[in-house]
């Protein structure tokens, strides 16, 4: 199983948008996730997130990130919360007295704090892997290599590096089963492999070093601006960032949604906060209603 | 003003012992199509990397002499300046596609040149045209086979519209259709654009009647740079592991000139009218069938000695790869491997080759059908480095498997400094290193980048496993290999077997998948090799000996036939 997640063409609104607009969008649904608070509304945002990520390709990639890396993490970081968080009073379990921690009380409060800076990271993470997913990294890299040149390089080098890796290990992993003596197996195994593909990453970076070069990399040239009229889809998913970033703002500072975490839990269940909850993954959902143009 | 000069170039790598480059001295004049040929670790590459400017650039080393590419010293320009005049394109495709689709690929070069939007846009769309990428143009390079990544890589050196272009080995991993393109296409591109193009090459057959020049190195010197009828002539009597085919069967019967193809030969042979009636003539006349079908008697030398019958040493049943949300690769493929027998695996680039060897060794399973082993399967994958995880040889196998594969000598060395007919030993020593022999030795294009030296010894080690009874199944592209080496051909198409015969049957009377010899002879009597070939027009030649045409410039000596 790969656990790298890939830009891939496809019929997609988000797909059709230049990767300036594609990649504001996403980095506007993780600043949501942070102005947000109200448990409600985080949660109407996960569930677009996902559904944005089932319209364009990546349910697959983000289910993988959410079962390999989100919900380990989202456990950790209650737990830690939990732990360390000397907030609340409404406690559930007392461990007792522990040295220089002092008295420990788990209290629901610090709990709830960690569930929701879980869900938090868990979005913004989620963000990145519709971004990665669905926003071309060439035209990415392009526009960073007409501002940092230098930087760019290491950049190209490093994007095309990682799968590159990842497959030489892949073959070193099939070569290694293949062994007349049937190979070392665990994690001794594992290692020798990891030595091999960092041993042979030098050779391939080299190789693809040198491929740049004679493609005229140091040459100097910084590659034109590309004219481009907006299109539909550009315009439609820069119109949601906006949109989206405004009525996440709007959540916040009007106060229909409010989420106290200390020293007591207050949750509003109003009309407010059940409205911000729709409205703001609505917007975030809405360019995807328009699939005029968006075949490959 | 010539294209390439190259004068007094000589060049040591940092740190080796010997020079990879003695005294070249050659010059390449606009559209000129150069071949450059030599036996493995000639400098061949080494000459496309000064011409290039990686050498001493990118490389470091000592440099001495001067390189000078449509005017630009290589001393006093860099690869990147060089790279505006000669586009590169390297052996192995993985490493030189560097964007994430096909048309950034393409726009790199130009962009890098600072070619206006417009004018990137429109070479983009033209390469892909001209190379028959267009349909692929918003595709993932990480998606690309082996071989549309070598074709994008040729386009993104072709974009440009470079005077020179330098390939070293591009069909190494094409399949002989998509070969016999990719070199046709350099030939159009030759002479429409007026391109001037150096190849390196191992598998001369190929490309050498589209060559104006062959250069051949030797030990790091030019040895010979002449025509390729030149060439050929000077091959004969200097080096013989370079002849082609046509010209080995021709020297082993006394005809002179060597023939430069296909073409050539069948000319020769009919103005003596060796040329029997072509293989379609004598289908429609009812006495030879083509492919798998003949049951016709073969000749000796393709009578396979083993049977799948009895204890097959591998079965597969109906075997079905699919992969989710993509295509299927095996689309129920049968077959049995007998005991000891040779087998050679053919078909185009992703025809499912390398999965069916996977499926046999067991590295994937079928979704549908089953697979019976009658011991354990070998298998080598496509890079023997792969399988090596210590710093010196004798960490990798037991002496015994080192001794199998002629290593003994060699135990203290690093499996890294090996050269690549070594590596590849050791990789099958590796293998094959267990207490009992393993039932079936599956190996996947074993061939690419090596000699014709280098295949003969491999066929050879490979032919002594019978004395094991270990099966022996290859895939590969290299059909002069396949001829020499198997009993039994396995052709796949869209992953499923559509030819399934001996050599000599599947290997006669096609257009791609067929030796240099079985094109001239038009599948005659089954010959696939020069020696077969030539045996076969000895008799001819001795049943109605004819004298040359008058002024065709041709002579005989007394035959050399081999019986």
């Amino acid at each position: 199983m790969s656990v790298l997640i890939a830009y891939r063409r496809r019929s997609s609104a988000l797909h059709a948008t230049r990767a300036s607009v594609g990649a504001l969008y996403g980095v506007t649904l993780g600043t949501a996730a942070l102005i947000v608070q109200h448990p409600v509304v985080l949660a109407g945002l996960l569930v677009g997130l996902l559904l944005a990520g089932s319209a364009c390709g990546a349910a697959r990639d983000m289910a993988r990130t959410l079962r390999v890396v989100g919900l380990p993490l989202l456990v950790l970081t209650v737990l830690v919360n939990v732990l360390v968080s000397r907030g609340g009073l409404t406690v559930f379990a007392r461990l007792g007295y522990f040295g220089p921690f002092g008295e420990m009380n788990l209290t629901v409060e610090a709990a709830a704090y960690g569930l929701l800076v879980g869900v938090r990271l868990l979005i913004v993470m989620l963000a990145a892997v519709l971004v990665s997913s669905a926003v071309d990294p060439d035209e990415m890299l392009r526009s960073l290599r007409r501002l940092y040149p230098g930087s760019a390089l290491a950049a190209t080098v490093a994007t095309r590096l990682v799968p590159v890796l990842a497959r030489d290990a892949q073959r070193l992993g099939d070569a290694q089963r293949c062994r007349g003596d049937g190979g070392a197996s665990g994690a001794r195994a594992r290692l020798g492999v990891l030595r091999a593909v960092v041993g042979g990453s030098l050779d391939r970076s080299l190789d693809v070093a040198a491929t740049l070069e004679v493609r005229g990399y140091g040459a100097g040239g910084r590659p034109a601006r590309i004219p481009r009229v907006l299109s539909r889809h550009d315009v439609h998913f820069a119109l949601a960032a906006m949109a989206t970033l405004a009525a996440a703002i709007a959540t916040r500072l009007s106060g229909l949604a409010t989420f106290e975490v200390y020293p007591l839990l207050h949750l509003s269940l109003g009309a407010g906060a059940l409205l911000s909850a729709l409205v703001v993954p609505a917007l975030a959902l809405a360019p995807f209603l328009d699939r005029r143009g968006i075949a490959l | 003003m010539s294209v390439l000069e190259v004068e007094r170039l000589s060049y040591r790598y940092p740190g080796a012992g010997a020079a990879a480059l003695t005294d070249v001295t050659l010059a390449v004049e606009p559209g000129e199509f150069c071949l450059v040929a030599g036996l493995s670790a000639s400098g061949k590459s080494t000459l496309l990397r000064a011409v290039s400017g990686l050498v001493p650039h990118f490389h470091g080393g000592d440099f001495a002499g001067r390189v000078t590419v449509a005017g630009l010293d290589t001393r006093e320009h860099g690869p990147a300046a060089i790279g505006a005049m000669a586009g590169t394109v390297f052996q192995d495709p993985e490493t030189q596609v560097v964007m994430g689709t096909v048309r950034a690929e393409l726009a790199l070069g130009l962009e890098n040149l600072g070619r206006p939007p417009a004018a990137v846009a429109r070479a983009v769309e033209e390469v892909a045209l001209a190379l028959g990428l267009a349909s692929l143009l918003d595709r993932s390079t990480h998606e690309l086979s082996g071989g549309e990544l070598q074709r994008v890589a040729l386009a993104a050196a072709l974009a440009p519209r470079p005077r020179l272009v330098l390939l070293d080995e591009p069909t190494s991993q094409l399949d002989p259709v998509a070969g016999d393109e990719l070199i046709w296409l350099l030939r159009r591109l030759n002479q429409e654009w007026d391109t001037a193009v150096l190849l390196v090459e191992h598998r001369l057959e190929r490309c050498l009647a589209a060559a104006d020049r062959v250069i051949v190195l030797e030990g790091g010197r030019v040895v010979s740079d002449a025509d390729p009828a030149g060439f050929l002539g000077w091959a004969a009597g200097a080096a013989s592991p370079l002849q082609t085919p046509a010209a080995r069967m021709f020297a082993q019967l006394g005809i002179e000139p060597p023939p430069v193809g296909v073409r050539q030969a069948r000319g020769t042979l009919r103005r003596r009218d060796l040329l029997e009636p072509s293989l379609g003539e004598r289908m429609q006349a009812g006495g030879e069938h083509a492919g798998g079908s003949s049951r016709s008697r073969p000749p000796l030398w393709r009578r396979s000695k083993a049977s799948a019958k009895d204890s097959p040493a591998l079965r597969m049943h109906s075997v079905w790869h699919e992969l989710r949300d993509g295509p299927s690769i095996l689309r129920g493929v049968s077959f049995s491997l007998g005991v000891g027998e040779r087998v050679v695996l053919m078909g185009r680039n992703g025809a499912g080759k390398s999965t069916l060897l996977r499926h046999a060794a067991g590295l994937l399973a079928p979704t549908r059908g089953r697979i019976e082993r009658g011991g354990r399967v070998a298998l080598l994958l496509q890079n023997p480095g792969d399988y090596f995880l210590h710093e010196r040889v004798e960490e990798e196998a037991s002496a015994p498997a080192l001794e199998r594969a002629r290593l003994s000598e060699m135990g203290a060395r690093n499996p890294r400094d090996l050269s690549g007919g070594e590596r590849q030993r050791l990789a099958l020593a590796v293998v094959t290193d267990s207490e009992l022999p393993p039932t079936v030795l599956a190996l996947d294009e074993p061939t690419r980048g090596m000699d014709r030296g280098a295949k003969s010894s491999l066929a050879a080690w490979l032919s002594e496993r019978r004395v094991d009874g270990t099966a022996v199944i290859v895939a590969t592209h290299d059909v002069e290999f396949a001829a020499e080496f198997a009993e039994r051909v396995l052709l796949l198409a869209d992953g499923r077997v559509i030819a399934d015969s001996s050599a000599g049957e599947v290997l006669c009377g096609g257009w791609y998948f067929t030796t240099e010899t079985a094109r001239i002879l038009d599948g005659a009597g089954q010959a696939l090799l020069p020696e077969q070939g030539a045996v076969i027009l000895g008799e001819r030649m001795s049943r109605a000996p004819t004298a040359p045409g008058p002024g065709s410039g041709e002579s005989v000596k007394r035959p050399r036939v081999l019986r």
